[in-house]
């Protein structure tokens, strides 16, 4: 799903240049729920942005569902992050004048799908993550959680080829965040691909695969057997 | 361009409008208030102009009055201070040889220009009035609003030097009671019974004559006073497309020409040029006009730059809203195309809204003004003008939207996205 081939990338920093990633080399199947793991500075989101097409990388290949990810221009690259990818962040960034269905909505908006349709599916994804009631409720009616979980409804939307998470957890207290990396893991049943990038074990603990990021360099790469995160719910 | 006519470009441009509700009101405002002024001052205007138009509807505007006076400045063996009269003959010759005259219409007048009032009889009531020997042309300058089953003087009458008589609206008033028809009957004046024919109405807005004038035939009048060809003054209403100050000017050169006049002196014949003071008028209101136009441009266009600034702030905030947009696939146009739309949506709504308010006043103050004297009818503003104005809106709506536009695609959306 996922192939990245000696994958450079730094930043300028005034006269002085940031080598970030130097080198990583790193395969995805399809199905497969990845932690990317690393301390502050270790590039993993510079890493998540690359692969969600937000910045470009200097060296190197990326390949996303067999189309190579090259010299975008901001169209193209809307265009692939529309179709291949689904974002959640985390501050969910949801939009606060909209409801959570047309939040959901949004990227259906862009490719185009008839607006019945598009509430139709907003609705099932809504459904999905548990929300269905809290369907018309503006995102400052909801909790974190329920934010997170609209917001998660809103990437699986799209029905993109994988799902990037920045931290989901991050600004949610413990029993919500394995409510999320509960529902997270039951999407990634279904044989959705997801990569996650967290700094909290527990959180890594609870995907399928734990890729180790150390300042620029992959220095772990191994698949560990997955905590369901339905025991702590 | 596709996308203006997609429903749901349309939608996602309501849901950020109407959600951002402080915004869109206080963006409106700024719009609504430049096209208000533009309507209220250009309909203002024309309500002056139309106003002006009504007042001088009854009378041919390019119109001139011409008298003899006396001279001052001796001439060709004449002394200075010499009484001047104009003759028949002169109406004759200003007609042959002046081609920018239309009409011409001499009149003679006793009771007015401080002469004495005739002294009218009839019954037990009586009166004093001016009394005015006429052609028919003179209706052609000066329309005269004749009462039911009435008549003005006519060929026939000036051919047998009839003793008929038209009547003013106050003479009716003194010598008749109320429900008495004076056509067919008879009245004394001075010394001689005339039949009155009709009753002239005294018209609404400028008037030559008042409504205690009385007016028979011409020749009559030659009889009656044994005045031979003088004439008192002359009516004389030149083509609407000529200089009617020109045509003043060689009407006295002729005339001065004909009575042995020094061609300097400036005061053997006294005129009043109407068309001239009209024109001046008129000149005024279209400077309104002209003036309204100008101002209420400058302050659509205020408002249009209003609106591009709180745009421009909007996005600002917005920031991170766009941001999220373009990551799940909005495209740098149809970023750029929403924030735009926005902007022409407003500035239209903002339009819209004011020329419905504008037109609002316009009728308060037309109703206000309705029974007023004051020279301000039906103000108006012509579709044209509104249409126009729309379409300069939607024009700097849309390039003033670009500014704020520019500034959301730059935005690339992994710093829109980033963490605070």
């Amino acid at each position: 799903m996922i192939e990245i081939k000696d994958l450079h990338k730094s930043y300028k920093m005034g006269k002085n240049s940031l080598h970030v990633l130097k080198g990583i080399n790193f395969n995805v199947e399809e199905g497969e729920l990845v932690a990317i793991m690393g301390s502050s500075g270790s590039g993993k989101s510079t890493l998540l942005n690359i692969l969600g097409m937000l910045d470009e990388l200097d060296e190197g290949s990326y390949t996303l569902d067999g189309v190579a990810i090259k010299n975008l221009n901001e169209t193209k690259a809307a265009q692939y992050r529309n179709k291949f990818l689904g974002f959640i962040f985390q501050s969910f960034n949801l939009i606060n004048y909209k409801s959570a269905a047309e939040n959901v909505a949004l990227p259906l908006y862009y490719q185009k799908v008839p607006r019945k349709e598009r509430q139709e599916k907003a609705l099932k994804y809504l459904t999905q993550v548990g929300l269905k009631e809290w369907a018309n409720h503006l995102p400052s009616e909801l909790s974190g959680g329920q934010k997170q979980r609209v917001a998660i409804a809103r990437a699986m939307a799209a029905e993109p080829k994988v799902l990037l998470a920045d931290e989901p957890t991050g600004a949610l207290d413990s029993t919500t965040s394995y409510e999320v990396m509960d529902l997270i893991q039951k999407i990634n049943d279904q044989g959705n691909t997801i990569l996650i990038v967290t700094h909290e074990p527990d959180i890594a603990d609870m995907c399928k695969r734990i890729v180790h990021l150390k300042d620029g360099v992959i220095i772990e790469d191994k698949k560990i057997e997955q905590v369901r995160a339905s025991k702590y719910v | 361009m596709g996308f203006l006519f997609d429903r749901n470009t349309w939608q996602e441009i309501f849901g950020s409008i109407s959600k951002n509700r402080t915004r869109t009101i206080i963006t409106i405002i700024g719009v609504l208030w430049g096209i208000f002024i533009y309507i209220a001052l250009s309909g203002a205007a024309k309500g002056l102009d139309n106003g002006f138009d009504k007042v001088f509807k009854t009378v041919a505007v390019n119109s001139m009055f011409v008298w003899a006076q006396s001279t001052s400045m001796p001439y060709d063996g004449f002394k200075t201070g010499r009484p001047l009269q104009l003759k028949l003959e002169d109406v004759q010759t200003i007609q042959n040889r002046i081609p920018e005259v239309q009409y011409i219409a001499p009149r003679i007048t006793q009771g007015d220009f401080g002469s004495e009032p005739v002294y009218t009889v009839r019954g037990q009531k009586s009166g004093s009035y001016i009394l005015n020997g006429d052609y028919p042309i003179y209706t052609k300058i000066s329309t005269k609003k004749i009462y039911d089953g009435g008549r003005f003087i006519n060929q026939e009458d000036i051919d047998q030097s009839r003793k008929v008589i038209v009547i003013g609206e106050r003479v009716e008033q003194e010598l008749y009671t109320k429900d008495e028809d004076p056509v067919g009957t008879w009245i004394r004046v001075g010394s001689v019974y005339f039949q009155v024919i009709g009753v002239h109405k005294l018209a609404q807005g400028v008037s030559f004559d008042s409504d205690t004038a009385m007016f028979i035939p011409f020749t009559t009048y030659q009889k009656l006073y044994n005045s031979g060809d003088n004439i008192g003054y002359m009516c004389i209403a030149a083509y609407d497309n000529v200089d009617v100050v020109q045509v003043e000017k060689d009407i006295k050169t002729l005339l001065k020409n004909i009575h042995r006049v020094d061609p300097e002196d400036e005061r053997a014949f006294g005129s009043f040029n109407l068309g001239a003071a009209f024109s001046k008028i008129m000149g005024f209101a279209d400077g309104l006009t002209f003036m309204s136009l100008v101002v209420g441009i400058a302050t659509i266009l205020a408002g249009v730059i209003g609106i591009g600034n709180i745009l421009l702030i909007s996005v600002k905030e917005r920031t991170k809203e766009l941001g999220v947009r373009r990551a799940l696939g909005a495209t740098p146009a149809e970023v750029r195309n929403q924030i735009v739309m926005e902007s022409v949506f407003l500035t239209l709504i903002a339009g819209i809204l004011g020329v419905i308010l504008g037109a609002g006043f316009l009728a308060i103050i037309n109703s206000f003004t309705k029974d007023v004297d004051f020279p301000y009818t039906n103000p108006t503003v012509p579709i044209p003008y509104v249409i126009g104005a729309l379409v300069i809106m939607v024009v700097l709506g849309t390039l003033i939207g670009l500014i704020p536009a520019q500034r959301a695609v730059s935005i690339r959306p992994i710093e829109a996205l980033r963490e605070e």
